[in-house]
């Protein structure tokens, strides 16, 4: 791995010592903070990340998201049980996942406008739903209990916190998440190997870099690409759900607020490789934190507004795209439906 | 030979399309318990049965006409252009930093100003997308996405800490010179004493959007520019081969797309608002994709979808009053909308090609 590769992972291991050198209370809370909100975008960066190598560009991760933000609410609600709400969560986004390949893989239309499209139908249907269901202007009811993920006390957490820089950082910040946290973590070398160690990831990946070969060697296109992205609906589905049930408790209108389009730059930022996807998520997980904990950050020579921090991601994504720190190459056959030649 | 008359691709094709986004619409409203029928009439007569309803149906129309026009400029480019809400934002600055800071005596001077500064940061706002499309291929859709959410903060910024007046709690800039005020239709009309549309916030920019619409007819099919942007869109290398320049193509084709982007300020910013609110744009911006792929991206075609547009957004409006569907039910009808014509384009499409082809057959046939 060449250092211009781990330059993220060294960022944000930096920002993180800094701060906790600095004020190493408010770093705990605010890395706590950061690892609660990269979550989701981890979830839909690894999402993204299968449906793209596979050659689908998803600009619709923020809609599949949402619908499984207010379909998981729902359900944790109505049934009282935060798993079946994860289930309704990822039949949500699968539902979506469904219109985007019939219409990018199957109907080989424009993959970007069925994106657009299917953020509209989740902008529009879940409030068009939500308050036909609940009455409550597109919100829906809080959900408490067992309705929601709640967090988890790891073994020997209340044991191990006085031991030195170790024991708070497992106490405070390992320990203590909701399950879906820990799922997103294991998703990252999960996803690693699946791609770079099994039959199915390298046929996956070979189908965006050159369908055409794929093809050749009998292996079916479009099976490969429903696959992909199928797995994107699944990941998108518990992102959503963790939004809804862990990170808050119930849905909000338009509740994503961005995050799908974050977690599409921390994708490109992470030149579509999972480990790498962790450490974008989490360095804009970190920016997200510090804007909130600090609306003026005060670095001494300037004071930084909190609409910098919010609009950074964005800032460093255009830079990492204009290719100036390193270039960002996207699956070759990304983008293009793949029409069989006869 | 073609497999299906121009008359059927033109027209047949996005009508169906647009049936079949109206019929699952009606299935959405029937699955919430409420009348589709009911709910037809209730937009058809608030947004068509008064002048009332028509003022804003013509005011939301000449946003859609800018954006609409602007993602089609872009589409010509074979550049997807879904920037226009940073852009359009973005031009709302450039209407405010005009109207506040330079002094203009009549509304027919302030009009040309306010247009020239909507037009030149809207423009601004797609030239750095632009150029790297053009020099180092970054991708256009993504980086106008970026620029979108930027374009978000640097406005909340700007509003909040400088154009604020002191005292003032919202984040909003200070209200236009009275004498920068459009006229609204109701106005004109009131000259010539007809009662029209009164306090609807249709003002004669709708007149400026039609001549764009002419404008822009004339530079993509009539011009130069209008032709190498065309070829450039249709193949790369072959506009290459005949000598035109991407790189000059691709730029002057975005700015022209983020400039009337940014021009729909003057209708939402300078006619109606007569000052600078946070998210001002409201969605407009996208909106011009749906209006673009509906009208065929044709001006002529971008007119009459951002007519329809504009009944959909004033109906949604009457239809929330009245009824206990909530306007999202427009957000649907546009997502069906831009999936149908959009990107269920072949489903469409194929159907009616094989259709044409049978006809075609029986007639050499006989």
């Amino acid at each position: 791995m060449r250092i211009k590769d781990s330059l993220t992972a060294i960022i944000v291991v930096a920002i993180c010592l800094i701060w906790a050198f600095v004020d190493a209370r408010a770093a705990q809370q605010g890395i706590d903070s950061a690892l609660r909100l990269m979550t989701p975008l981890l979830l839909a960066c690894l999402a993204g990340l299968y449906s793209e190598r596979a050659g689908v560009f998803d600009i619709g991760l923020e809609g599949k998201m949402l619908m499984a933000a207010f379909t998981a609410a729902s359900a944790a609600y109505l049934t009282g049980s935060a798993w079946l709400g994860l289930l309704a969560g990822i039949a949500g986004a699968l539902a979506l996942s469904l219109i985007h390949g019939l219409a990018s893989i199957t109907f080989r239309g424009n993959q970007l406008i069925a994106g657009v499209a299917i953020n509209f139908l989740a902008s529009g249907l879940t409030v068009l739903i939500g308050q036909n269901v609940f009455g409550l202007g597109g919100r829906t009811p809080s959900l408490s209990g067992a309705g929601r993920f709640n967090p988890i006390t790891l073994p020997f957490a209340e044991a191990l916190s006085g031991v030195p820089v170790l024991g708070p950082i497992y106490s405070e910040l390992i320990s203590g998440q909701t399950i879906l946290v820990y799922v997103a973590f294991a998703m990252v070398p999960l996803t690693w190997w699946v791609l770079f160690r099994t039959r199915f990831g390298l046929r996956l990946r070979a189908v965006g870099e050159n369908p055409a070969s794929v093809d050749t060697a009998g292996v079916s296109v479009t099976r490969l690409r429903y696959a992909a992205v199928a797995i994107c609906g699944v990941l998108t589905g518990i992102a959503g759900a963790y939004l809804a049930t862990g990170l808050s408790a119930g849905f909000v209108k338009e509740m994503t607020a961005g995050r799908g389009f974050i977690a599409l730059a921390a994708l490109i930022f992470a030149k579509w490789k999972p480990w790498q996807a962790l450490f974008a998520t989490f360095l804009f997980g970190l920016l997200e934190a510090i804007a909130n904990l600090y609306p003026n950050l005060d670095l001494g020579i300037i004071v930084v507004p909190s609409m910098f921090m919010n609009a950074l991601p964005y800032i460093l994504t255009v830079i990492i795209l204009a290719g100036f720190v390193g270039r960002a190459i996207p699956p070759r056959a990304g983008g293009e439906p793949y029409v069989k030649e006869r | 030979m073609d497999k299906m008359p121009k008359w059927a691709d033109v027209i047949l094709t996005p009508l169906i399309s647009l049936v079949l986004a109206m019929a699952i619409s009606a299935l959405v409203i029937l699955a919430i318990g409420e009348s589709p029928w009911e709910a037809m009439k209730t937009m058809v007569q608030g947004a068509l049965g008064s002048s009332y309803g028509w003022g804003f149906t013509l005011y939301y129309a000449t946003n859609f006409i800018f954006t609409g026009l602007a993602v089609m400029v872009a589409y010509h480019a074979s550049l997807f252009n879904i920037g226009g809400e940073g852009q359009a934002a973005m031009g709302g600055l450039g209407v405010a930093l005009a109207l506040l800071y330079i002094p203009l005596p009549h509304w027919a001077l302030a009009l040309p100003v306010a247009m020239i500064g909507a037009a030149i940061l809207g423009a601004a706002w797609a030239f750095i997308p632009a150029i790297l499309q053009a020099k180092r291929g970054s991708h256009i859709v993504i980086t106008t996405i970026m620029f979108n959410f930027i374009a978000a903060a640097a406005l909340n910024y700007v509003l909040v800490r400088l154009l604020r007046p002191v005292g003032s709690m919202d984040p909003a800039s200070a209200r236009f010179p009275e004498s920068t005020n459009l006229p609204t239709l109701s106005d004109a009309f009131a000259r010539f004493g007809f009662e029209w549309g009164r306090n609807t916030p249709a003002n004669v920019t709708f007149f400026v959007a039609l001549i764009a619409c002419l404008l822009i007819w004339l530079l993509i099919w009539r011009t130069r520019l209008g032709y190498e942007i065309r070829a450039l869109g249709k193949s790369e290398p072959g506009a290459v081969y005949a000598g035109i320049n991407p790189v000059r193509i691709t730029v002057i084709a975005m700015l022209i797309s983020g400039g009337l982007a940014g021009l729909m300020a003057i209708n939402n910013v300078m006619g109606e608002a007569e000052r600078l609110v946070l998210n001002a744009v409201e969605g407009a911006g996208f909106i011009g994709i749906a209006v673009a792929l509906m009208g065929r991206n044709h001006p002529f075609g971008v007119l009459l979808a951002a007519l329809l547009f504009g009944f959909l957004y004033q109906g949604g409006g009457e239809l929330a009053l009245w009824t206990s569907i909530p306007r999202e039910l427009i957000i649907v009808i546009q997502a069906l909308v831009i999936l149908f014509t959009g990107a269920l384009d072949n489903m469409v499409r194929m159907p009616l090609e094989r259709l044409f082809l049978r006809l075609r057959r029986k007639e050499a046939a006989e």
